[in-house]
């Protein structure tokens, strides 16, 4: 997220899009807080939830319309001139002009210029800047030239109005003013709003512009960099942010760098030029780069054998090795061994009856986990015989976090280190441990090796500390946080690093071998004295106060322990807060700052700025600094457009009412053999029902660390989907009883909770109906509470994708519901 | 007299706190007394974090002879101030349970049972899964799409899943180990 759990207090509106009350309850406080204080709370879900008891405002809304719904908003902000007008002309590219061939959906039916109707694919070379002779984007700071941002924005938004926003997300029209007055009169000066989301907007086959369209609405409205607004990202699992930003993802590198693509990065040097920006604080970006090859293959990685640039794997296309193509590959009998580790795919994936097909296929399986999970046992999977399942499987048992050294970083990218209470019992060992065994033990199969591909491997190391087979995690964490690959000195020769010490910020990264890091923007979470002393900054607990509510003095947020991202927008363009009310840092012309010239960034947080530019310096009044252009992007091209567009969900019961599109037209669908990923065709008549899946506070994910806890596993009576009264009513259905829900690819059979916290929507004149299934059950759990284990609402998912990221849409997507078992 | 949340739960949480209040002026002899007799008496704290969502509540183990004792929520982290939800309230039961798997365990293909295995005799076969599987469909050099040759050190043959729930320098150490291994299927929940 781009700001912080505490800072929500300051809104004065926030706008849920999950249901934070029950999956982020104790984050939730926060909300309440800032309500105490006066804060207006709007609730946006198809379901009446706890959050929804909370809210001032709850907003039934059609799942997969979210685009709609954010799209009616920009179209009400402009049309009413509600926006922030300052903030937009400065501090983003509404000012900026694009190519005059570029067009918008408004004008392309649905279809932004450059689509290839053959290959399915968008030709981008109208979504750009004009630019002027030195090659500066052209701008018009009134806003009005037909080519700009703001006017195309404008343009492309046009056919959003409230009575289309009620035809398509089935939001009445006067409710839907009422939340676009609530929430956008609360902009400027004086005034900010949050938007929380979770997974309610990813899951979807637009779920990266979801996103984005969000995020353009707290642009045009002021309200990213400021207290009390933001963009609150909520994550589902303990390090799911940690995990992201180490990169256990096909795509990138660990720091959000680029995993080499084969026909695009062959060498160091074409990838440097082809990866780094121009402008923006990417320009760094090869110090970054090398620095993680100077992690990877140590001493081995020289500027004569490009760092060991090549011994990384090089994709062989971009459209390849994600989540879902995975089990589509394994299926299809390419992937041959698979480690599962702390991950459930069985249950907790797309399509998860294809899932367990695919890993029945295996060769060889390994699951590492605190509990034998459904994964661990797809030899037992309902409907198969073990005789017929070939794959050997490896069990490892694991730690959980309390019987191990580690951090984790948290939804608001905060690192928090925990210590081992206790020794793990019998064989579990912490995942580390596993990974070096693993590793040490491969690497003496190639010592003798003298092919050029497997001394990449033969040079990374696995050893941290004294004890090979368990690693000091501290150091571990070093590795990641940066350290001296040799003696440092600076331009005068007065020695700034031994080799070996840990650099105390990224900003200290070198591009000539010099400095090795693992994670760029964990730079500096290690300290360490001149005489060796480690400092853990994610170890540090010191509770927040009066004079620094954000709590600085507990864990380290990356980057450089700044609590909210981009916080130069906090001050106006002079450097001064924008109000009183709202300050967080401002320049400060008499602090001391550098030697030659007074003047500095102070004020309530790490300023995520160059702390010495003056607001009069070049680019001291540009916020973004992560962006090569310095403002952030209402004009952001990503593969599907560079405005949000709605599209249809790939399953829908209706037409898409906005355009000829009725589906995201680059959306990812996988073709998979033997029916494996059957779709329903839009208003089947077969499959009449929205469907959505969600969680619960008592049970987590897939439920590994739920169903065989009998604290957690006693909570829920059973399985089961929630149905409107009517939809009841009209299939004859009691509370209570058993139904069936289907979808072209499985069925499951659950209790049905007959609720009115559902109600059927009104799409253009008809009614849709909808229902909502958690997802946490499986055939595991305890044997004692037949309640803890069910049918995996998984079966029923699609293996379709986003074009951008290829998660899947388990937000929105057709079932059948009948009554009994059937 | 009035307490802030932290100071609350510190008051009741742990004799060492107790002492704190008293500089409040409040007669702190019954709370010591209560919270002595308390389970927690003589136990070991650790500091850790919740393993549940991404909330990231601060937590207190108590370990007592090698043993968890109890989990609670640390008053002092700014942004959870102690509390805790039904998940994180439950966090003991992923140590101390009946439930849990102490021994490593392998199926055999067409088994219809695990087998308890030595670790060592896992490690030992699973590197020769993972040795003889790189070696037999390991991708050194392949076409582009000039139709030169690219060294692209790549194995396609394993896949790698997990985690959102391991560390970070556990996720770093995965990381490394798969990318200088040659992995690509290479990903963890965040994509879904």
């Amino acid at each position: 997220m781009t700001t912080n759990l505490i800072d929500i207090q300051h809104a004065d509106v926030i706008m849920a899009t999950s249901n934070m009350a029950e999956n982020h309850p104790v984050g939730f406080q926060w909300v309440m807080k800032a309500k105490e204080r006066g804060a207006k709370l709007i609730h946006v879900d198809p379901r009446y939830t706890r959050t929804s008891a909370a809210a001032d405002l709850h907003v039934p809304i059609r799942s997969g319309t979210n685009i709609a719904f954010f799209g009616g908003l920009i179209h009400h902000a402009i049309e009413n001139n509600l926006y922030f007008k300052d903030y937009v002309v400065h501090y983003t590219n509404a000012s900026f002009l694009i190519d005059p061939a570029f067009k918008t959906a408004t004008d392309g039916d649905g279809l932004f210029s450059g689509f290839d109707t053959s290959k399915k694919t968008y030709d981008r070379s109208t979504w750009k800047y004009q630019l002027d002779a030195d090659g500066n984007p052209k701008r018009d700071l009134t806003l009005k030239d037909p080519h700009s941002v703001f006017q195309l924005l404008r343009r492309h938004y046009s056919r959003y109005t409230p009575d289309m926003v009620e035809r398509v997300c089935g939001i009445p029209k006067a409710k839907f003013l009422a939340v676009a007055k609530l929430y956008c009169e609360h902009s400027g000066p004086e005034k900010t709003g949050a938007i929380t989301y979770a997974l309610n907007l990813t899951q979807h086959t637009t779920g990266v512009e979801n996103i984005r369209a969000l995020c353009m609405l707290q642009l045009l409205l002021g309200n990213v960099g400021r207290p009390g607004g933001g963009v609150v990202a909520l994550r589902g699992h303990a390090n799911v942010q940690g995990a992201t930003d180490l990169e256990l993802l096909f795509h990138e590198l660990p720091g959000y760098m680029a995993q080499p693509l084969r026909d695009v990065h062959p060498d160091l040097a074409t990838y440097l030029d082809k990866e780094t920006p121009k402008g923006g604080y990417w320009i760094n970006k090869p110090k970054f780069f090398i620095s993680l090859l100077k992690a990877f293959y140590g001493d081995a990685a020289t500027e004569k054998n490009e760092y060991g640039y090549q011994w990384l794997p090089k994709r062989a296309s971009a459209d390849a090795y994600s989540h879902q193509h995975i089990f589509v590959d394994m299926y299809a009998g390419k992937i041959r061994g698979f480690l599962a580790m702390g991950q459930n795919p069985a249950v907790g994936g797309p399509n998860a009856k294809l899932a367990r097909a695919a890993m029945q296929k295996l060769d060889w399986l390994v699951v590492n986990d605190i509990f034998i999970t459904e994964t661990a046992e797809v030899w037992k999977a309902p409907g198969t015989n073990p005789k017929d399942v070939k794959t050997e499987v490896f069990f490892f048992p694991m730690a959980p976090a309390a019987e191990k050294d580690g951090s984790l970083t948290n939804t608001m990218r905060l690192i928090q280190w925990h210590e081992a209470a206790v020794k793990p019992p019998g064989d579990c060992t912490s995942d580390a441990a596993f990974i070096v065994r693993l590793a040490h033990r491969l690497q003496k199969l190639y010592a003798g090796s003298k092919k050029d591909r497997d001394q990449g491997f033969r040079a990374a190391n696995f050893t941290y500390g004294e004890h090979p087979d368990e690693p000091n995690m501290e150091l571990v964490l070093k590795e990641i946080s940066g350290y001296a690959a040799r003696d440092i000195a600076d331009k005068d020769g007065k020695p700034l690093y031994k080799k070996g010490q840990a650099l105390s910020t990224f900003a200290h990264l070198t591009d000539d071998g010099a400095t090795a890091g693992g994670c760029w923007i964990y730079g500096g979470v290690i300290n360490e004295t001149p005489d060796g002393k480690l400092v853990n900054r994610a170890a540090s607990r010191k509770p927040a106060d009066a004079k620094d509510y954000l709590g600085h003095g507990w864990g380290f947020a990356w980057p450089a322990n700044r609590r909210l991202l981009y916080n130069r927008a906090s001050a106006d363009l002079t450097g001064k807060p924008w109000s009183e009310k709202k300050k967080l840092i401002w320049w400060d012309p008499q602090a001391p700052g550098a030697p030659d010239k007074p003047g500095k960034w102070v004020g309530l947080d790490v300023p995520d700025f160059n702390a010495l530019l003056a607001p009069d310096g070049k680019n001291g009044d540009k916020p973004f600094i992560m962006r090569a252009d310095l403002v952030g992007a209402l004009f952001g091209p990503l593969v599907d457009g560079p405005f949000p567009e709605h599209y249809e969900p790939v399953e829908s019961p209706v037409v898409n009412l906005l355009s000829k599109q009725q589906r995201n037209p680059v959306a990812k669908i996988w073709e998979v053999p033997d029916e494996k990923n059957v779709l329903a065709p839009v208003g089947s008549k077969e499959f009449p029902y929205v469907i959505t899946t969600y969680r619960l506070t008592e049970h987590h994910l897939s439920g590994v660390m739920s169903r065989q806890l009998p604290f957690l596993a006693e909570l829920h009576h059973s399985h089961f989907a929630e149905i409107s009264h009517e939809l009841a009513g009209e299939l004859g259905i009691a509370n209570g009883e058993m139904v069936t829900v289907a979808s072209p690819r499985g069925k499951i059979h659950v209790r049905a909770m007959v609720t009115s916290r559902l109600k059927p929507f009104v799409v253009d004149g008809k009614k849709v109906h909808q229902i909502g299934v958690p997802w946490h059950w499986g055939y595991k759990g305890i044997d004692a509470l037949p309640g803890s284990k069910g049918d995996i609402t998984n079966d029923l998912s699609a293996t379709v994708g986003d074009p951008t990221v290829f998660i899947q849409e388990t937000k929105a997507f057709v079932c059948s519901v009948k009554k009994g078992v059937v | 007299m009035s307490l802030n949340r932290r100071e609350f739960l510190k008051f009741g949480g742990t004799t060492a706190a107790g002492v704190a209040i008293g500089a409040r002026g409040i007669d702190v002899a019954p709370v010591e007394a209560a919270a002595t007799s308390l389970k927690i008496k003589e136990a070991k704290v650790a500091h850790s974090v919740c393993p549940y969502c991404a909330v990231g509540c601060g937590q207190l183990v108590y370990a007592k002879d090698g043993k968890i004792i109890d989990i609670e929520g640390d008053p002092d982290t700014p942004h959870t101030l102690g509390r805790l939800c039904p998940k994180g309230a439950a966090t003991i039961q992923l140590s101390n349970n009946p439930l849990r798997p102490t021994k490593a365990l392998y199926r055999a293909p067409g088994s219809d049972r695990w087998e308890e295995k030595p670790l060592d005799w896992m490690y030992t076969e699973l590197v020769k899964r993972y040795y003889d599987t790189r070696e037999k469909h390991f991708i050194e050099k392949e076409k582009g799409k000039d139709g030169r040759d690219v060294t692209v050190n790549r194995l396609e043959a394993i896949a790698s899943l997990g985690s959102a729930c391991i560390d970070n320098e556990e996720a770093y150490l995965l990381s490394k180990f798969n990318r200088t291994y040659g992995i690509v299927y290479h990903e963890h929940q965040a994509r879904v």
